[in-house]
């Protein structure tokens, strides 16, 4: 196989790939509907962060920080805490993410891992609150990718979810309008937990957890946001500008919603906390 | 200012929605092609209160150059929102939320475009939101894509576009601001008409798998009349356009329209066949 240090592949790989899959393999010979492997860990950033958990899938390769804040609530949800995921695809992690300002693809990621931990109400944001209309705690999830090789939406999502879950941060009241610490230890408050799983269509073939190889070949992506109630929290078709039938769209709802109670347990085993 | 209240039911007891619409209805959907003289194609949507003009220049030279294409023309979607379009003002500088969506509606168009046949070109797609009352992403994508036409892009079919969704519990077609925001969940999505395949597709709220391919398929059936929307409002134009309608024209003219009831009649009869 060539280099991928470029945004394009020739037509030799291309075909090679596609070749493979009709004949029902695929380039690190993984069956369809096969993750690779996947490891968490957590507390990777203790001494600083409220939260942390590094998430990685075969080689690709992220990192979520929590921070915790005391913030005023949104004038039109005073009695509700905020929360915030967002997705840096940095220069570090490919010779493909350029230096700068985010481009669409950095913002379609951030958006939509937010999306599957918003949609979801993961986090019980009613639980997030000091004093009604006055000070709220404001829940800061930042994703940074560490090694690039496909599928970096899944990755974040099991990063952003394990780092949620692993926060632990000091609870806070107010005093004659001062904030004072308690010096008692809260967890964030979840009562929901969707993890995002992602399906690539190449030709008529859908594949799960694609290699950056297979992301340049792919005509679109599917991914789907899942909950502890097997409900479909999220979605986004991108990857690509390529159509998808009905048929398939609901073929790639089946493979996700296979996969999601895994990719649930393997966050609860690395943090020790079940929602 | 226009400070909103939160709805107590958006599905009425006799089962009607906020607006006195049955749930697998649409609003109504004013379509004009050629709203402005500058640009290569052009066309408006009104889409209940949702308001929005898209313009199309090109194909034309690229700037900046480093994104040339060298097998097909680049299109570039900007999607914008006026500053007064919603309650608050919303800020100027294009937001990351604008981004995206001009991201999707660059995704949901091409593949209705024979953009290889102008390589190096670009086709620039300009969609600014005047009022938004929900549904803008897709009523962006109807206009845009009567917009491309009205330019003279070859294409395969216009693009129809939707947002099916979910609320008090029951699937409804075409969201309106207030369902968007205190529903249970909004599918946007864009076909095309052609094969039935999809090119837009995003989801939030909570569905069940049977809900969301139910949803879909409403979805769809919308997707095939907003189609025929789109067909006589680009027929219309051109109809308007049409030199010298005058008086030994007017024969002319009624061929014209005979054209346009058999066509949309052919249109029908795959969908009869089904």
């Amino acid at each position: 196989m060539g280099d991928f240090s470029a945004e394009t592949i020739s037509h030799i790989d291309r075909k090679y790939i596609q070749d493979l899959l009709s004949k029902g393999e695929r380039v690190d010979s993984r069956a369809f509907d096969e993750y690779r492997d996947i490891e968490i860990e957590v507390g990777v950033v203790a001494a600083k962060s409220e939260g942390s958990a590094i998430a990685r899938i075969g080689d690709t390769r992220v990192i979520a920080g929590v921070k915790v804040l005391v913030g005023e609530p949104y004038p039109d949800t005073p009695d509700e805490g905020v929360t915030m995921v967002t997705a840096e695809m940095a220069p570090i992690a490919s010779p493909l993410f350029e230096v700068g300002p985010p481009k669409e693809d950095a913002i379609e990621l951030a958006r939509v891992v937010d999306r599957g931990v918003r949609e979801s109400e993961t986090v019980d944001v009613k639980g997030l609150v000091i004093e009604p209309g006055k000070k709220v705690y404001m829940v800061f999830c930042d994703l940074y990718t560490l090694e690039y090789d496909g599928n970096l939406i899944d990755a974040c999502s099991l990063a952003a979810n394990a780092a949620l879950l692993n926060t632990r941060f000091p609870e806070m009241k107010l005093e004659d309008e001062e904030l004072v610490q308690t010096g008692r230890e809260l967890e964030i408050p979840i009562k929901n937990l969707a993890v995002e799983c992602t399906v690539s269509k190449i030709g008529e073939h859908l594949v799960i957890d694609p290699v950056l190889k297979e992301e340049m070949v792919q005509d679109c992506r599917l991914t789907m946001a899942i909950d502890t109630n097997n409900h479909f929290t999220a979605m986004q078709k991108g990857g690509g500008s390529g159509p998808i039938s009905m048929a398939q769209i609901e073929h790639a709802m089946d493979m996700a919603l296979e996969k999601a109670e895994d990719l649930r347990k393997l966050i609860y085993e690395a943090t020790g906390r079940k929602v | 200012m226009s400070p909103e209240v939160k709805p107590d039911y958006l599905i009425s007891p006799e089962g009607l929605r906020l607006d006195g619409r049955r749930p697998d209805e649409l609003r109504p959907i004013e379509f004009e092609v050629g709203v402005l003289k500058t640009a290569d194609g052009s066309a408006m949507i009104k889409q209940g209160k949702t308001h929005i003009i898209a313009a199309v220049y090109g194909p034309r030279e690229l700037h900046p150059r480093h994104l040339t294409l060298n097998d097909k023309a680049y299109l570039r979607c900007v999607y914008r929102m006026a500053t007064f379009s919603v309650p608050d003002r919303k800020r100027p500088a294009p937001s990351r939320r604008e981004r995206e969506i001009s991201m999707v509606i660059t995704n949901a168009l091409e593949p209705a475009l024979f953009l290889e046949d102008f390589p190096r070109a670009v086709v620039d797609v300009f969609i600014q939101v005047i009022q938004a009352d929900g549904g803008t992403r897709c009523a962006a994508i109807n206009a845009a894509s009567l917009a491309l036409a009205d330019a003279g892009i070859p294409m395969r079919s216009l693009v129809p576009a939707v947002a099916v969704g979910k609320a008090d519990g029951t699937l409804i077609v075409d969201l309106g601001d207030m369902e968007d925001k205190y529903g249970e969940g909004d599918v946007p999505m864009a076909i095309l008409p052609s094969t039935g395949e999809i090119t837009l597709l995003q989801q939030d709220g909570s569905f069940t798998k049977e809900e969301l391919l139910e949803a879909m398929q409403m979805g769809l059936n919308a997707c095939k009349y907003i189609h025929e929307l789109q067909k006589e409002a680009l027929k219309r134009a051109y109809l308007k356009r049409a030199p010298e309608a005058g008086s030994e024209g007017e024969d002319e003219e009624e061929d014209y329209e005979d054209d346009l009831e058999t066509d949309l009649g052919e249109s029908e009869l795959p969908e009869e066949e089904e």
